[in-house]
């Protein structure tokens, strides 16, 4: 038998080439003809069944200096999916076959329908070969699980419901073949073949719906893992080629067209676009990209093209890291999680046992007929514990709350941070950076007395857009004067307040002179000259006299220059780091989870002080040193409140490792904060209220999960023993057992899935 | 009580006594001395159930999965947050490193079956 594969040949440039290549694969063993298209830059190879693999493909190309691409990307993933849907396929089968057998055979035995089922049903030699076919086809693989099981000395769910069944159809083999065994004994010669069949249909079919429900409690990781493209265009030597994302290295050239996804993390060389982050961010709004800026691997360029600099590929990339965390996440262990690995070490052999003991007292002192109601009674003990119940509830609710949360870009660090997440009631943040912008800004220009020099000195620059131009006619023309002079005086300095200065000028468009004479004031301002007249710039403190005003805006925390003649300060700068805009709404969402919030700040008093207040909080640490900021939050742990401390995960390590759980602000496309329990890749505050809420849920799903768990299996196996029987004369039949074990494990899964309805928003 | 109800019971006592030993009675079994590559059948749970490693070094754990069941299709080491697909009969290699002697143990899916490494 032949095959026919085809792949992409990189590195050709002319028809001669895609000869060689050509040549040179049809030479390989197995290999029974082979075209190279050098327009289309493919290979067509037909080859022998299992022969000339990709490997010895690869090299013969390689060989002659070409490369040969063979998809990879992504391939051992599918393979688990496709493995994972053909089981869920043949679980469905085996639910049809068996439940249609299961409604033949009920037909022909239960009293009440079985008068209207044709003779054919109702006659036990055609039922026992039904159930033949089911308990050893379908059913097969319970036996081969547990006789694994048995050799390893071990027992699961397989082994009790291939020993139930087992019980149940070798007793109406024997009934059907010699009723005559039965004589003497006072019970009806009668089968079960309706129960041993029935159990395997409804247990099949727990097992297709747990499949099917399983499987969608991981979309969220899987969706994040389809999330790269496979191929990019790479331009190589001004050549644009499609390369598999797995062949871009850091420093390669990549075109991302409009509606392509960039491939690797890396920086816009040319070109402006909106990319839209929010599969990877969460973030919901389309980010502006332009030369210089980051863009993310997985995310979707919406508007214009751009070319980019890979500087960060496999690994390495953000999209990685974040599924690798995901995962680490997912298979870590909840502290909750022990006693149910303690508990589910003994459950098989001591649900065994708890038969056998059924059967026993069943017989030596249940009522007639003894042997009977013993045997269907143990049937039923084997076939309703649902060991798997257990096994399930804090793994697949971890799975999709962990999920969940990527998907709004928390990442958690493992289910003990989820655990500690929940439990929070105090969340201490880092000003600097965290709530502010991290970034000094103009915030107050405020004239002292008239100010008046030339006034067409320091007009609108003429690019200034036409709203700012009537904003800025309409105040004072003197805080144009101020800023100009501010602004012409700082122009070359780097100094932080100097920025500031300069980046308000830009902002406002005003045009900015050369000065004359300039000189620094070591700590304490400038002086220069402007159009012939001297100008100073500030702390206060150069001049006798202080500006009405000043006071008052250093009380609200900050920083004030002035700008004026040798004799006299003519205008007054504030300057402050500016708070977030999402800060304030951040705090007041939590303060609704009735989650209190703090600050903490090297800043003095004062600063804070209004910082604090003007976000909502009541409780601040001021003049607190970076090496401090641990003492703080052990003070409040000292009170008694589980702290949550949110900083940016580089300068505040050691705060966030000893806060119960660290909340790192991920900084460029860096996501691994080892000190923090969670990362937030949006960077948005507002996330954290989310991510402690996501944590409560999930936290309560898993416990509700494992009560419905444990309490299923302590109620309902007594019940199954019979414990009913002597007062309420209830007994459980095997197959209303088995009806509620099926559902027993699909309903936990369900649960952890209703998760994705918890409102977030 | 009829002798054939005292049988039973004598009967049923005895099986119980069997279950306890056959299947928590049990000595785990090690593949006998320390290795720093081991092949794990998976099938009705591990064996080797105890692989004793060295410390601090690197050590590979294949995992063979050769039973249907799907309690045995995940395997996870929770304290290096390892989760890892088996699909059937697919050799999947998974490398750890224990930095100082002690144990470290995995688990299926469901944590109904055990296994663990002891580094030496």
């Amino acid at each position: 038998m032949s095959e026919t594969v085809s792949f992409p040949v990189i590195g050709m440039h002319c028809a001669s080439c895609a000869t060689n290549i050509q040549r040179s694969l049809r030479k390989l063993p197995g290999v029974i003809n082979a075209e190279v298209n050098y327009a289309t830059e493919k290979a067509v190879v037909e080859r022998e069944a299992g022969q000339a693999d990709e490997e010895s493909m690869s090299r013969a190309v390689e060989g002659l200096g070409y490369k040969a691409i063979f998809e990879k990307s992504g391939a051992a993933v599918d393979q688990v999916q496709r493995q994972k849907e053909a089981e869920t396929a043949r679980w469905l089968w085996k639910f049809v076959i068996s439940g249609v057998a299961a409604g033949m055979v009920l037909w022909g035995s239960v009293p009440g329908v079985m008068e209207t089922a044709p003779a054919l049903l109702r006659d036990w030699g055609n039922q026992m070969i039904l159930a033949t076919t089911i308990q050893f086809v379908v059913g097969w693989d319970f036996y081969k699980s547990t006789l694994a099981s048995i050799k390893n000395r071990a027992a699961n769910m397989d082994t009790l419901i291939a020993i139930g069944t087992t019980v149940a159809y070798g007793y109406s083999v024997l009934v059907t073949l010699a009723p005559q065994v039965l004589a003497g004994t006072g019970i009806k010669p009668e089968p079960y073949f309706d129960t041993s069949v029935t159990i395997i249909a409804l247990i099949v079919m727990g097992k297709w719906l747990e499949a099917r429900a399983r499987g969608k409690t991981s979309e969220a990781i899987k969706r994040l893992m389809g999330l790269a493209p496979k191929t990019a265009w790479v331009i190589r030597d001004g050549k644009e080629i499609e390369t598999e994302i797995e062949k871009i290295v850091v420093g390669d050239k990549i075109r991302v067209r409009p509606g392509e996804k960039v491939p690797v993390d890396g920086v816009v060389i040319t070109g402006e676009t909106s990319i839209d982050e929010s599969m990877v961010t969460g973030e919901s709004i389309p980010v502006f990209k332009t030369k210089g800026d980051l863009v993310i691997g997985g995310t979707l360029n919406t508007s214009g093209a751009l070319v980019m600099e890979a500087k960060k590929v496999g690994a390495d990339t953000m999209l990685r890291q974040i599924i690798k965390l995901v995962e680490e996440a997912q298979a870590s262990r909840a502290p909750i999680q022990k006693l149910v690995d303690v508990i589910s070490g003994y459950f098989v052999p001591v649900v065994l046992m708890l038969a056998v003991a059924t059967f026993g007292v069943w017989y030596a002192f249940g009522p007639q007929p003894a042997f009977l109601l013993a045997m269907l009674n143990m049937v039923a003990v084997l076939i309703i514990a649902c060991p798997c119940a257990l096994g399930l509830a804090t793994p697949t609710a971890l799975v999709v709350g962990t999920g969940l949360a990527a998907q709004k870009g928390i990442l958690i660090k493992d289910a003990q941070a989820l655990e500690v997440a929940h439990k929070v009631n105090h969340v201490v943040f880092d000003k600097t950076g965290t709530l502010t912008e991290g970034k000094p800004a103009v915030t107050d220009i405020l004239p002292v007395t008239e100010f008046s020099i030339s006034n067409s000195q320091f007009r609108l620059k003429r690019r200034a857009s036409r709203a700012n131009k009537s904003k800025i006619k309409n105040s004072n023309v003197q805080t144009r004067n101020i800023l100009g002079v501010a602004g012409s005086l700082e122009r070359n300095s780097e100094h932080p307040l100097a920025r500031a200065i300069v980046e308000e000028t830009e902002k406002q468009g005003v045009k900015l002179t050369e000065v004359m004479k300039f000189e620094s004031l070591a700590g304490r301002g400038v002086i220069g000259e402007i159009a012939g007249a001297k100008y100073l710039l500030g702390n206060p403190d150069m001049w006798k006299e202080v500006p009405e005003g000043v006071a008052a805006l250093e009380n609200e925390g900050k920083t004030v220059v002035l700008v004026g003649t040798d004799e006299k300060a003519l205008g007054i700068i504030a300057i402050a780091d500016t708070v977030k805009e999402t800060a304030r709404e951040a705090i007041s969402a939590l303060q609704a989870l009735g989650v209190e919030a703090s600050m903490i700040t090297g800043d003095n008093e004062r600063t804070a002080a209004a910082v604090a207040k003007l976000l909502g909080m009541t409780r601040y640490f001021a003049r607190v040193l970076p090496a401090d900021k641990e003492k703080a939050i052990r003070k409040l742990q000292s009170e008694g409140k589980v702290v949550a401390m949110v900083g940016d995960g580089i300068n505040d390590a050691p705060a966030l490792s000893a806060a119960d759980i660290g909340i790192a602000m991920a900084s460029g496309t860096d996501v691994a904060m080892e000190a923090a329990g969670m990362t937030l890749v949006n960077r948005d505050l507002r996330t954290i209220a989310l991510a402690l809420k996501l944590s409560r849920s999930t936290l309560k799903t898993i416990k509700s999960n494992l009560f419905w768990a444990f309490a299923y299996n302590v109620i309902l196996i007594p019940v199954a023993a019979g414990v009913l029987y002597p007062v309420f004369k209830l007994l459980m039949s095997p197959i209303l057992a088995s009806a509620a074990m099926a559902t027993s494990s699909i309903s936990v899964v369900g649960n952890s899935l209703l998760l994705k309805r918890t409102k977030l928003a | 009580m009829s002798p054939d109800k005292w049988l039973v019971l004598v009967g049923s006592g005895l099986t119980i006594g069997f279950i306890y030993w056959f299947f928590l009675g049990k000595k785990e079994e090690g593949q006998g001395g320390v290795v720093e590559r081991a092949e794990i059948k998976v099938a009705g749970g591990y064996s080797p159930a105890l692989v004793q490693v060295p410390a601090g070094k690197k050590v590979t754990l294949v995992f063979t999965r050769t039973d249907p069941t799907d309690c045995l299709e995940e395997i996870v080491f929770p304290d290096l947050k390892i989760k890892k697909t088996l699909p059937m009969n697919q050799p999947v290699e998974i490398e750890i490193k224990l930095d100082k002697p002690g144990e470290c143990s995995w688990h299926c899916g469901m944590s109904m079956y055990h296994g663990k490494v002891i580094a030496i």
